[in-house]
């Protein structure tokens, strides 16, 4: 394809022109602040070339907090530009890009490393062990994940975004009715960020079938831990759809096949087929860890065991078989006739069930508890009513023949925002408020925690409550303007008021994190909730090997019992042995670059330059195959030496706030 | 973790670390299984739109597929016996039949392109119709797996004349037996489902 | 927990390798020469590749040995159901009532 030079970065938008200075200027300030503090080399050995889980979570959770950002800019400018009928905020094309990447990024670049950070950093220390199966590989998962999440991000500034909304279905999303390049960056950027979710998935499963300390069976472990599981499960199971639809999109664009065009044979409703393979599991792969942190939440400030461990076992198993078995319902109106339609609406009332009995659980476990209302708490409170109001609305949405009304309107979008925002961003923030002392030695700010939570939950609903409205009314989702006459202009403005107040939730989140690494007290106690799971049993923040010694595990709940029977606590110094560790590695983020690179020059179809890159790849694995380096160990010594430190801090494993 | 090292195992059962290896690997082919599944079920969708374009009886030629089968089904066989070799510690045997499976596998892939030049000749080319473009990629991600097993086994077959069978040379041969007999798996369904139900009508 | 270790003959391999090929040829013989309407073609010679699969998992691949070896079964069964959902799925929703016209 010849590319023109000139067109290269998109020009002529005061918006754009506004973020590239803001891009430029933000890379100078970096790259000036790491010289002048002489900290590159801290950066390449602390960070880039981690293998530590924990550094690997926080570095997920940094990105998840970053693309927060930028969705949350795109949700608001799209918010901006409905406020009033027939605005001239932004023209048809950007309002497309914007909604597009927009929901690519919650999803893909905001949700999932928000959870898979959660997961790395919890879920290795819930079970008892020093790091994942697979370090590395844990590594090389984050670094391709933001290869991919950067290459998506730079097609607004370069070459321009992918305007095909988030499913990008085609024919729409073809090279027939979308010659650029921005829908080869949607194939090309999301194929990288998945390879590293699918390894991440297989490394997960792995964990925890192989690693878990002595005496936790699998049915004695947190609910955390077996959400990540299942999660896990389903990621392998899904992934792969994803990777061929996308594969298949790419030939399509680059090479001519006819797999989804129109003409010589190709089916474009084959692509909402795949996609939603995979996209229905997506939504589990999302919901199941936020259930996990909920539960752990609840229970924690119920301060009583989860109610119905078993039965919530039994149905985050169930939704590993059910997830898989719904999909058609995101195409209900393809009609591919009743016994289709029939099958898919039985399936989707079924899969309302096992998510039913978790509600239940919750709320029996509240139930006659002594219930401390932290912030992490109040976003697990505030998360049941709200998600109730998303599930039952999908309930309305399952039922075909209703949804014949409800396609493409804003009914919908108002549904899933009111799944995925309490389901997973209300369980992102209670994750975090609950496990960043765990995480940084220091707890966010409770008063500004609160004041979050109300500016959050109250702007989100104003937001989006009036969407169910609108969609009724017949307002179509993706329609950059509306008219005066259409009526919907009041309930669009209020809408908009509320996205504002969202925001400010947001910003207040931001200084939250600022105002707590400046002023938070340091001397917190390791076990500041007094919770019940063994991440809570060592030190704040975690030290490099996780336990001097390996804990026993008795019975659920086991750092509680350990407490209460007072047993189990005490480090004793024989015991203590040397402790193995991986080494870091810089091959990780090697791949990362070489898969960006790669992927660039794919995306502007320079096949040569992608074929030469790719030979990076090869290079990259064959070092890997020849890497023999077994890690090193810790010496007795030096275990010492950190535990006795944290141990005789006041404030130890024994004690607890309030 | 390397401490935990079991010496009434097999080789590569021995550590810790292999034995997660070898888990993995197995999940990983469950990942494998559903990404030829979804190209099966392409195949399965768009395999009888021709749009004018050939038909399968057109193209497909029983002598090639048949020798294809039999070069990957018998290195299917060889990767066992390299594998059940090096558990009786015979590091030659172990090299003999990984070479010989190697060179079985070359052969296939020389066949194989073969087969698509000709189809390219006959005008039968990815960008025709649905059903070649299905058709060349299910073929193709399956070739691309063979070339890169053989590359990879390269690699092991390197790291075993270096450094002798090792808990570690042992779990990467037997992870690599693992990837090759599962080669052999999707082609058993690719002979059924596209060659021979290409050729039954 | 058990490994082969100890025979002196690759007896499983042998047999396995046999089987393989007559399964083979008999899905030849079926698809090509036997006189069957393609339906029973297609059951026929499908469950002859099911069958051959399960040859090389338990066979060649020894996928119940080891400590995994009740994981590996259910990650094997668990990916069949998978695969079985999305190609009879897929073919299914895209080929039946009015998507097929």
């Amino acid at each position: 394809m010849d590319i023109k030079w000139n067109e290269i970065l998109i020009t002529g938008d005061p918006l754009i022109l506004g973020s590239q200075i803001a891009i430029v200027l933000t890379v100078i300030a970096i790259v000036g602040g790491l010289t002048y503090f002489k900290k590159w080399g801290w950066l390449w050995r602390e960070w880039l070339t981690t293998v530590d889980h924990k550094k690997i979570g926080i570095m997920y959770i940094l990105s998840g907090v970053l693309m927060f950002f930028r969705g949350g800019i795109d949700g608001l400018l799209m918010k901006a530009q409905t406020a009033r009928p027939e605005m001239n905020f932004l023209d048809a094309q950007h309002y497309n890009e914007i909604f597009t990447t927009h929901g690519v990024i919650m999803i893909l670049f905001m949700a999932m490393p928000f959870l898979i950070g959660l997961m790395n950093v919890v879920v290795p220390l819930q079970i008892g062990a020093r790091d994942v199966a697979f370090p590395q590989l844990n590594a090389l998962s984050f670094w391709l994940f933001f290869s991919g999440a950067m290459l998506f991000n730079i097609s607004f500034v370069v070459g321009g975004s992918p305007d095909a909304g988030w499913t990008s279905y085609f024919p729409l999303a073809g090279k027939e009715f979308s010659p650029g390049v921005g829908n080869n960056y949607y194939a090309i950027a999301l194929q990288i960020a998945g390879l590293g979710t699918l390894m991440t998935g297989i490394n997960f499963i792995v964990t925890i079938l192989k690693m878990r300390t002595k005496g936790m069976t699998l049915i004695k472990m947190p609910m955390f831990t077996w959400t990540t599981l299942i999660t896990s499960i389903i990621i392998v199971a899904a992934f792969p759809i994803f990777t061929v639809a996308l594969a298949l999109m790419t030939f399509d664009r680059l090479y001519g096949t006819h797999f989804f065009t129109l003409s010589s044979g190709g089916s474009d409703m084959l692509w909402a087929n795949l996609f939603w393979l995979w996209g229905h599991p997506e939504v589990y792969i999302v919901i199941l860890p936020a259930f996990g942190i909920f539960s752990e939440v609840i229970a924690t400030f119920s301060r009583k065991s989860l109610f119905g461990y078993k039965s919530m076992v039994v149905s985050i198993v169930g939704i590993a078989l059910l997830s898989l078995l719904v999909w058609v319902h995101h195409f209900f109106t393809m009609d591919a006739g009743p016994a289709v339609n029939s099958v898919f609406s039985i399936t989707t009332m079924l899969i309302a069930v096992p998510t039913g009995v978790k509600i239940f659980n919750w709320l029996f476990t509240m139930r006659k508890g002594r219930i401390k209302f932290t912030t992490a708490m109040l976003w697990a409170l505030g998360f049941i009513p709200n998600f109730v109001i998303g599930g039952v609305t999908g309930v309305m949405l399952g039922m075909a023949a209703a949804d014949y009304q409800y396609h493409n309107t804003l009914f919908l979008v108002a549904h899933f925002h009111y799944v995925l925002i309490p389901g997973v961003v209300f369980a992102v923030f209670a994750g975090l408020y609950y496990w960043w002392p765990k995480m940084f030695g220091f707890m966010l700010n409770e008063k500004l925690g609160k004041y979050h939570f109300w500016l959050f939950v109250i702007g989100f609903n104003i937001t989006f409550m009036p969407m169910f409205f609108l969609g009724l009314q017949g307002a179509v989702r993706r329609a950059y303007t509306y008219s005066a006459e259409s009526g919907f202009a009041p309930l669009f403005l209020v809408s908009a008021i509320g996205s504002i107040i969202l925001a400010l939730g947001f910003a207040v989140f931001c200084y939250n994190i600022y105002w707590s690494f400046r002023y938070a007290k340091r001397n917190v106690s390791s076990d500041p909730w007094d919770a019940r799971t063994l991440e809570w049993a060592t030190a704040s923040p975690v030290q490099f090997y996780n336990f001097a010694v390996l804990p026993e595990v008795k019975e659920i709940d086991a750092f509680w019992h350990m407490k209460k029977r007072n047993s189990g606590l005490v480090l004793k110094e024989e015991e203590i042995q040397e402790i193995h560790m991986p080494s870091n590695s810089g091959l990780p983020f090697y791949m990362a670059v070489v898969f960006g690179i790669t992927g660039f020059f794919l995306v502007f179809e320079w096949h040569m330059a992608a074929a030469v890159a790719a030979i990076g790849i090869v290079i990259g694995l064959i070092i890997r195959s020849f890497d023999y380096d077994d890690g090193y160990h810790v010496p007795v010594e030096e275990i010492k030496n950190i535990e006795s430190k944290w141990r005789k801090v006041e404030g130890g494993v024994k004690h607890h706030v309030g | 973790m390397s401490a935990n090292v079991n010496t009434s195992l097999p080789l590569e059962y021995q550590t810790e670390q292999s034995r997660l290896n070898i888990l993995g690997f197995w999940i990983f082919l469950g990942a494998e299984i559903v990404l030829f599944a979804t190209l099966f079920a392409v195949y399965g969708v768009l395999g009888e739109r021709y749009a004018n374009g050939p038909t399968p009886n057109d193209i497909f030629k029983l002598k090639d597929v048949m020798i294809e089968t039999l070069l990957l089904l018998t290195s299917s066989f060889t990767c066992g016996l390299a594998v059940f070799e090096m558990r009786r510690h015979r590091l030659k045997g172990l090299l003999t039949w990984l070479i010989v499976t190697l060179l079985l596998g070359i052969g296939f892939l020389f066949v194989e392109i073969n087969e698509f030049i000709h189809y390219v000749h006959e005008g039968a080319t990815m960008q025709t119709s649905a059903f070649l473009s299905s058709f060349f990629v299910l073929l193709g991600t399956h070739g691309a797996h063979v070339t890169f097993g053989i590359i990879w086994a390269v690699m092991i077959i390197i790291q075993l004349i270096q450094r002798g069978l090792t808990p570690v040379t042992a779990r990467k041969t037997f992870i690599i037996s693992l990837y090759w007999h599962f080669l052999d798996v999707v082609w058993i369904f690719i002979f059924t489902f596209v060659y021979l139900k290409g050729m039954v009508g | 927990m058990e490994y082969k270790t100890n025979s002196k003959y690759p007896i499983s391999h042998i047999i396995g390798f046999f089987l393989s090929l007559l399964l083979t040829f008999a899905a030849v013989f079926v698809a090509l020469e036997a006189q069957l309407s393609f339906t029973i073609v297609m059951w026929i010679i499908g469950s002859l590749a099911v069958l051959q699969a399960g040859l090389q998992l338990f066979m060649f691949m020894h996928v119940t040995e080891g400590e995994d070896g009740k994981t590996n079964i259910i990650n094997m069964a668990y990916s069949a159901f998978v695969a079985i959902v999305i190609v009879a799925g897929s073919v299914w929703v895209l080929t039946s009532g009015h998507a097929a016209h």
